[in-house]
Parts: structure tokens; sequence; C-alpha cells
């Protein structure tokens, strides 16, 4: 049983549909990559899996269960996070707060999550104190990575992670991307660096008018001719 | 349509009710000042409901209005123009022109190369100069007014100028309001008009030597006979005052429609095409080319033309101005649940809203009065004793009534009873 | 000296009672920006509903024959504050939460608060008429007097009880305050969803629950502000409607949906108000000798008459709305 799919999702913000029957399976020890053209309904697949808009037909399945239509508030307990891709941090919270507010949910002691993320993110435990709004983009993008971390979450899901990065930052980030899930944590990310991204995917997706075109391993797609010739430009 | 013949009728109804139960001359009073509040609705109406501008400053620009006609329509103080007064407020005048050129100069300095901190603190230091010199004319103008011939007095011309004049002060007063505000988002904007017109209630409260403050103008003429004018005629004076009311009544009543068949002219042309994507569309309004700032300050401007002229016509009708009289409850929030009640955006919905809720703002205190006295009696009966001070009691029970009738309005009804009629457009 | 004596008791003791007031209900206005995104004008009158609800608590005490060293009125204060925090989440639920729920606009909820305003006024003056009561018909209102001999002054500096007690109310509750929202974790949440709170609810805040304490924390504040000014002066019906202005002046000046603007901005506004009425003659005559000949002082050198003291923080607040809406302070802390 895989540890999240979705089976022929349709669902929109109200008009007509934008995802027209979307399948995905993701297990805890996979990075799931999601690539397309700008419009395909990647980020709005992350959003129906989070509840964030309404979901008209399908399933979703989190650990077998049912998830359609529920809230974050729901979700985050039992082992879901989402990173958005703008916005993402509480500007005006240290980077202390922003993770904090990511264990908002726990009950029990989150002390030593949070020394897990900042072993794994160790310039956000030289910055606690800073506000999360004077970092750079790609520590900010370590905070809104931490701060969903902190839930301790089965799968982590990131929409585009690497957008505004510099190169280097944007290794660095795929990097510990990597490590996260060598930790235990499944991932599912949206990427524009389809190429660089799809080169670690264990399971890569190309979505275009809100339906799955292509499904295979990461390097399967970048070796088929026509997913590179159609989606990853030439 | 159907709707809004219904709901005319309705209240027509409503109003013979009313009639029968009140009086003629009760409710010939009721109709003026339902007419003069409809013409006021109708200006939040093209300010909110077309222009989508938030004004909470209406008592503001009724009070202005009301103070002009004051001024145009009260007969001349001979006291005030045979003495030093004039001349004393000529200086003042000056002194005023003196002090804007002054600040408008200082604005200007980044014509000349100065800017940043410089120009600011010229800017700053004009302000506090002007305003000096400004205080240092008017304070003893104004004291020696107020000590010889108390105030300035009126023109003794007829109360219709009056009513013009105040549209044109309210447009005046608008204006800077617009040209400082309107860039606001809206709650801001609520909150700065409302703080600008307690600041004009404040400036008409205290300056005695224009508009003799807390000691209240009265009485100020009639554009109508009186019905101590008819009484001489050989009327009755309870028919006096019922057919001298519908006098001032029908004139109103001409402004009302007069204003109502241009509106609707107006709006259903390609200014009104303009204004409501405006409203529903900033930015793609702004980005087509239409000077949305400017239009928005003509339809605020519009607005309170119309507010003005309706505080105009309230002060002429009560025939005293008594700062004191004026209360955001009644002059402000009270406008604004007539226009949501009947619907915003829809001039007929503003027209049948200010008359509705004016009939349940003034009945509400008799019903409730007797609802009291009911309850009263029935209290004394099983030995509680009765309830003390009914009437002062019963005259509060409307502004509860008032807030319940637009909170049950935004649940249920939040269009209004005539909402809005979407015209579709390309 | 006696002239600084003077200045003290009338502008700073005055100014900083105004404060106190202005920033306790500023705090809560704020707050509720913060959370809710509207402007809540009904917060004046939750402020007076607070000073009636003590009123009558204060009244049953009494009645029961029990008598506290403390003004009656502040020592059932805490229970008042519990009650009005209650009535606040009730109305909340009656009447803002159904349009929240149908996903209305700010501007509506605005208007809506203005309903729930008339209501509270016309409810109050409904069962206790429009006249004004005092909180001191049954025990005195003490007058504490500083001597001040050693400064070389005959004048002594002197305050109500009802003022002192003012003082240690407002700085209880803004350390309080800040205690809650800097350690607490439903405080950090409520800062946390007021800077976004699109990823508050992704995070898995129950923003549900941050409202309800959003309004217990107003609605007990509110209470606490309108009971010491009625405590101050006298308890009307109209008490805080007319005063909402400037607080809301003080809420915006300092930025509005930061707790920390809004306490500033409360004091600001009443020093400014008491500093620009206060006749500085009164400080300029014993040292008239260092002007020259020609240079006469007038009788009274305020920098606006007394009429318009209210209307000094709508100036403000007009300047402010124009220059720096986002309040004075956004930059140096958020
Ligand atoms: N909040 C929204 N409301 C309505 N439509 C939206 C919203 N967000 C995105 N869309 C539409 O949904 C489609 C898919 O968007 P999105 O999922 O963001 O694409 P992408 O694959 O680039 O992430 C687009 O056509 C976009 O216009
Ligand atoms: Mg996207």
């Amino acid at each position: 049983m895989a540890l999240l799919s979705l089976e022929k999702v349709v669902g929109g913000y109200g008009g007509a549909p934008i995802l027209n029957g979307v399948d995905i399976a993701i297990e805890r020890s996979d990075i799931g990559v999601i690539v397309g053209p700008n419009g395909a309904g990647k980020s709005t697949t992350l959003k129906a899996i989070f509840g964030l808009l309404k979901v008209t037909g399908g399933a979703i399945l989190f650990e077998g269960e049912e998830i359609a239509n529920s809230l974050p508030d729901k979700l985050v307990p039992r082992g879901l996070s989402f990173v958005p891709q703008e916005k993402n941090v509480f500007t005006s919270l240290s980077v202390e707060e922003n993770l904090e507010m990511g264990a908002f949910t726990r009950r029990d002691d989150f002390r030593p999550t949070r020394d897990w993320v900042y072993s794994m993110f160790p310039v956000l435990a030289e910055k606690r104190r800073q506000a999360a709004g004077e970092l750079s983009g790609g520590q900010r993008q370590m905070v809104a990575m931490g701060r969903a971390l902190m839930s301790q979450p089965k799968l982590l899901m990131l929409d585009e992670p690497s957008a505004g990065l510099s190169p280097r930052y944007v290794i660095e980030i795929f990097e510990q991307i990597v490590k996260v899930n060598a930790e235990g944590v499944g991932i599912l990310m949206v990427e524009q660096n389809a190429r660089q991204a799809l080169a670690f995917a264990t399971r890569g997706f190309v979505l275009a008018g809100g339906q799955n075109r292509f499904t295979g391993t990461g390097p399967e797609l970048i070796a088929d001719p026509e997913v590179a010739k159609s989606f990853l430009g030439g | 349509m159907k709707r809004s013949l219904l709901l005319f009728a309705g209240l027509f109804v409503l109003v013979i009710l009313v009639g029968l139960a009140t009086g003629a001359p009760f409710t010939s009073r009721l109709l003026v000042e339902a007419a003069a509040y409809a013409l006021i609705a109708l200006g939040l109406n093209i300010q909110w409901g077309y222009g989508g501008l938030f004004n909470f400053g209406i008592l503001g620009f009724i009070m202005v209005g009301g103070f002009a006609t004051m001024f145009v329509s009260y007969p001349v103080n001979a006291a005030f123009w045979g003495s030093d007064g004039p001349m004393m407020l000529g200086r003042a005048l000056l002194a005023f022109g003196a002090g804007a050129l002054l600040v408008i100069g200082a604005r200007r300095l980044d014509r000349f190369g100065i800017t940043g901190k410089l120009r600011t603190t010229a800017i700053v230091l004009a302000w506090i100069f002007a305003y000096i010199l400004y205080r240092s004319q008017i304070d003893p103008a104004a004291a020696y007014i107020e000590s010889t011939a108390g105030f300035v007095g009126g023109l003794g011309l007829h109360p219709v100028l009056g009513w013009a004049f105040g549209g044109v002060l309210a447009a005046g007063v608008a204006y800077i309001i617009g040209k400082i505000c309107l860039g606001l988002r809206t709650d801001y904007l609520a909150i700065a008009t409302i703080g600008i017109a307690e600041i004009i209630r404040a400036l008409i409260k205290n300056m005695e030597w224009l508009t003799r403050g807390t000691l209240t103008v009265t009485p100020i003429p009639w554009p109508t006979p009186l019905p101590q004018q008819l009484q001489t005629m050989g009327f009755d004076p309870s028919s006096s005052f019922v057919w001298a009311r519908l006098g001032f009544f029908a004139l109103v009543l001409i402004v009302l429609v007069l204003v109502l068949v241009l509106l609707h002219r107006a709006y259903g042309g390609p200014w009104g095409r303009m204004m409501r994507a405006i409203r529903d569309n900033h930015i793609a309004a702004g980005s087509m080319g239409k000077d949305v700032t400017g239009r928005q300050l003509e339809i605020f401007v519009l607005g309170s033309v119309l507010m003005g002229i309706g505080g105009a016509m309230l002060v002429s009708f009560t025939q005293i101005l008594d700062p004191n009289s004026y209360q955001p409850i009644n002059h402000t929030f009270l406008v604004w649940v007539m226009l949501i009640v009947g619907g915003a955006g829809n001039n007929l919905g503003a027209v049948f809203g200010a008359v509705l809720i004016w009939i349940v703002w003034v009945m509400s205190d008799s019903v409730s009065q007797g609802l009291f006295t009911i309850v009263s009696n029935w209290t004394e009966a099983i030995g509680w004793g009765a309830i003390p001070d009914i009437t002062t009691r019963s005259v509060q029970m409307r502004v509860f009534v008032l807030g319940l009738v637009i909170t049950i309005a935004l649940r249920y009804a939040p269009r209004g009873l005539l909402p809005e009629v979407i015209r579709r457009e390309r | 000296m006696n002239e600084l004596i003077f200045f003290f008791n009338n502008v700073i003791v005055s100014g900083a009672v105004l404060g106190c007031v202005y920033a306790l209900g500023a705090v809560g206005i704020t707050l509720i920006f913060g959370i809710l995104r509207f402007a809540h004008f009904a917060h004046g009158d939750m402020m007076t509903m607070g000073g009636f609800i003590t009123f009558v608590l204060a009244g049953l005490v009494t009645a029961a024959g029990i008598a506290f060293p403390l003004p009656t009125g502040f020592v059932v204060l805490p229970v008042a504050m519990v009650l009005a925090a209650l009535i606040a989440l009730g109305l909340d639920k009656a009447f803002y939460a159904p349009l929240r729920l149908r996903g209305a606009k700010p501007v509506t909820l605005l208007i809506a608060s203005i309903g729930v305003t008339l209501m509270i006024q016309g409810l109050i003056r409904l069962i206790f008429g429009t006249g004004t009561y005092t909180f001191f018909a049954e025990e005195p209102k003490r007058l504490i007097r500083i001597d001040t001999e050693w400064l070389g002054a005959t004048r002594p500096i002197a305050m109500t009880e009802p003022h002192v007690l003012l003082f240690i109310v407002t700085l209880v509750s803004v350390v309080a305050l800040h205690y809650f929202l800097t350690r607490s974790r439903l405080g950090k949440a409520m800062r946390a969803m007021a800077d976004n709170p699109d990823l508050a609810q992704v995070s898995g805040i129950n923003t549900q629950l941050v409202v309800r304490v959003t309004w217990l924390i107003a609605g007990s504040l509110a209470c606490a502000a309108g009971t010491m000014l009625a405590l101050d002066v006298t308890l009307k019906p109209d008490l805080a409607f007319n005063i909402v202005l400037p607080i809301f002046a003080a809420a915006i000046v300092g930025g509005l949906g930061h707790a920390y603007g809004a306490i500033a901005g409360g004091f600001l506004l009443g020093f400014a108000e008491t500093l620009s009425v206060f006749n500085w003659t009164v400080l300029l005559r014993p040292i008239s000798g260092i002007f020259p000949e020609w240079v006469s002082l007038p009788g009274n050198l305020s920098i606006v008459p007394t009429e318009y003291k209210l209307s000094v923080a709508f100036v403000i607040l007009v300047i402010t709305l124009l220059v720096r809406p986002t309040g004075i302070f956004k930059g140096a802390s958020s």
C-alpha cells in the first residue's frame, strides 16, 4: 500500500475543474517530482491534497484512508506537511518561532525535532533569534522546510523549492531534500528545474492540462525522447 | 421591476397606516424628513454603490449643508456689518490666504532643486507659520464679533439658494477631503472620513462668530409658506401645519425626483458604465487608461453635494441650526442602514431604504413606549412595581432596533431589499 | 518649581491617564484587525459595556455589605473582565462568525460592527437610561499627594487613587500581553496568523482557536479600559463611543496589527492631546525676565483651544494616514 495515492482526482477553484484525473502514488522511501508546463495544475495538485481547494472527484488516500477535502489542521497531525511556493515563512517571527509554529499540532516535547532540524540546516541554528524576513532567499527556503519538518511528517510536499534561487543554492536545497528523504521522510515536490530534479527522483510525473502524461522513475523520463522533446526543452 | 413595484406599494400602505395612527401633521413632517434623507441616501449610493467609496463622514457634509442654508437665508445682522467685524475678518482671510500660499510655495520647493529632508522641514515650518499667522488674526476677530454683534448673521437670501449653496460648500469640502483621502484603503478611508467629519463638527460647534455654536441659530426661514403665514390667510391652526408641510414636501420631492431622473440617465450611459468598471476592477480600469482617481473624486464630490443639499433641507425645515443635535448615529450610521437595507447600487433601493428606515426610526420610539407601558402595567399588577422613566428609555429603543435591522440585513439580505441590477456588459 | 509641579499634574499625569485608556483600547482593536482583518467599530461600546458590567458587580458586592480598602469597582474588575471576554466571544459567534463563514469582505464586517455598536448602546441606554453614574457614591475617591518640599515647591504632586490603579492595570496588562505574545504557544500563533494567515493554516495552526483567544483578550482589555475610565471620570452610556475614534487613531498611528505600536500610539496621542491644550504661559511666566521688553506674554498660550482637544487626535490620525499609512513605527520593529 502506497503512503499517498491519488486516483483520478478532479478538482478546481469553483469554476471549471483544473485537475481532470490526476494519478500519483508515493512511498515513504520515494522522492516524487512533478514537472510540466506553466499552468498545468502542478501547484493545484499539491493544494488539492492539502485540502486547500475543493476535490470533486476521484480519491486521495493517505496510508489507505480517504483524506480528500480534509483541512490542514487534521492532515498535519497525520503526517503530511506542505511548503507553499511563495510567502512560506512568517517574516516577523524569529527563525526559532517559525519552527515552533510548525510544531503547533504537537503536544509532546518537540525540542529533539528542533535540534534535528538545526543539525540538518546548521545556518538556521546560527540565526535562530533573527526575524525570518531578514534572511536570504535560500535561508528562507530552509526555514520553510524546517517549519514543515517540525511536525515529523511522513510525507513532505514542496512547491518549487528552488524557485528564484541562485544555481549554487538550487544544488544545496536539492542536496538537503535528498538528505531529508534519507532520514525517512517521503518527498513529493513540484519543480521547474525539471532535468536537475528528475535526476534524483525515484518517481516522476509529467503533468499537462490537469492530467498525467507520463509516469516513471526520474531517469526513465529523462531518457524518454518524447518527454525530453515536449517537456524538458529538447 | 415587479419586486420594486410591490415593495413601494407596501411602503405606501405603511405610510398610510402610520398616517392613520399618528395623524396628518406628524406624518407630513415624517414625509419631509424622509425625503431629505432619501436625497442623502442617494448621495451615499453614488459614493458607495456606484463608486465603492466608503464615506463614514456623512455627518460632516450634512452639517456643512445645514450651515450653508443658515448662512444664506438667515436675515442680515446689521450690527455686524456696521462694526469693525468685516474688516477684521477680511484681515483674517488675507492671513489665511497668505498662509496657504506659503504652504503651497514650500511644497513646490522641489522645483528649485530643494528636496528631501530640507523640503519636508520647510513644509512643516510653513504650516506652523501659517497657523500662527491665521490664529493671530482670527482670534481677536472672533472675540470682537462674539462680544459686539454676536455672530456674522446671514445674507437674507432665498432658502432655495441656501440649499444650492449647501451643495456647493459640500462639494468644496468633499473636493479637499477626496484629494487627501481617496487613495486610502477602504477601512482607512472609513476612519479618515469619520475623523474629518468630527473635525468639521468641532469647528461648526466652536466657531461661534460664524455659527453661534451651541447657542443655536433660529428661526431659519422656509422656502415655502410657514404654517403661521397660512393661518393669517385663513387656515385653521391644525390644517395649516399639514398644508405648510405638504408645500415644503412638494419642493423637496421635486428636487428628489429631478435628481433621480438625472442619475438614472447618467447611470445607464457611458459615465455609469465607466464608474462600475472602476468599482469592480480598479486595476484593469486603470490600465485601460481611465483616470481612476479623477473619476473617484468626481463621484465623491457628486455624492457629497446631495448630502449637503439634504442637510440644508433638514435645517430649513426644522428652522434651527443646533450643532449639538448632530450625532454620528443619527446622521452617518442611520444613512448607512438605509442604503444597506434598501440595496447599495440601486437608486430606487436607496430611496426605499431611506423612507422605510426613517419610519422605523421614528416609530420605534412610540411602539416601544407602548410595549413598555404594557409590560410596566403587568409588572405593576403582579407587584414588581412599574418600570421607571419609560419615556426616556423608549427613545433609546430605536438605537437598538437600528443595530438589529442592519445586522439582520447583512446576514440574510446582504445585497438589500432592492439589489443592484447587474447589467451585462462587454 | 510650583509651575513645574502644575505642569506635571496637568500634563504628565493626565496625558498618561489618557494614554493608558487609549492603549488598552487600541491593543484590542489592533489585535482584532491583525487576526480578522477588519476595523472593529464596536470596540468603544465594548469598553462602555465593560464599565457597566463592573458597575453592576460592584453594586452587588456593596449591597452584600462587603467593603474593601480599595475601590470596589477595582476589586471586582477581574470578574467583570471574564464576563466581558465571554460576551465578546458571544458577539463574534452571533454576528461576525456567520459573515466570515460566508466569505464576506472586511467592509461588510466593519458595517456589521456598526450594527453591534448600535445594539450595545441601545441596550445599555434601555437598561440604565441616559444618566451618569459614579463608582464613588458609597465610598470616597481618595487623593494621593506627594509632598514636594524637598524640591523647593509648595504645591504637592497630586493624583487620584483611580489614576494610580489605572497605571498599575495598564502596566500589568502590557507586561502580561508581552509575555503571552512572545512566550506562549498561542501567543506566537497569534502573531503568526497576523503575519501570514494562509501559512498559519497550512502549518496546522488551529485558526478558530486563535480567533477565540483574540476576542477573549480584546474583550477583557476593553472591559479594563472602560472600567478604569469610568473610575476616573463617571460612567455614562456614551463613555467610550466618543473616544473610539482617538483609539482607532492610536491603533493606526502605531500601525494596525502591531500590539506594541498600539500601546505607543495610545500614549503618543494621550500626551499630544494634553500638551496641545496646555497653557504654556504658565511655564513661561516665571522666566519672563529673559524676554525682551516688547514681548508680553499672552494670557493663554495653548497650541489649540481646549474645545479642539479631541480634534488633535483626528488631525494626527489624518496626517499619519497620509504620510505613513502603515504606522509610524513600521520598520523599527514588527
Ligand atoms: N486561486 C486560484 N483561483 C482560480 N484559478 C486558479 C487559482 N490558482 C491557479 N489557478 C488556475 O489553475 C491553473 C493551474 O494553476 P497552477 O496549478 O498554479 O499551475 P502550475 O502547474 O504552474 O503550478 C491555471 O490555469 C491557473 O490560472
Ligand atoms: Mg505553480
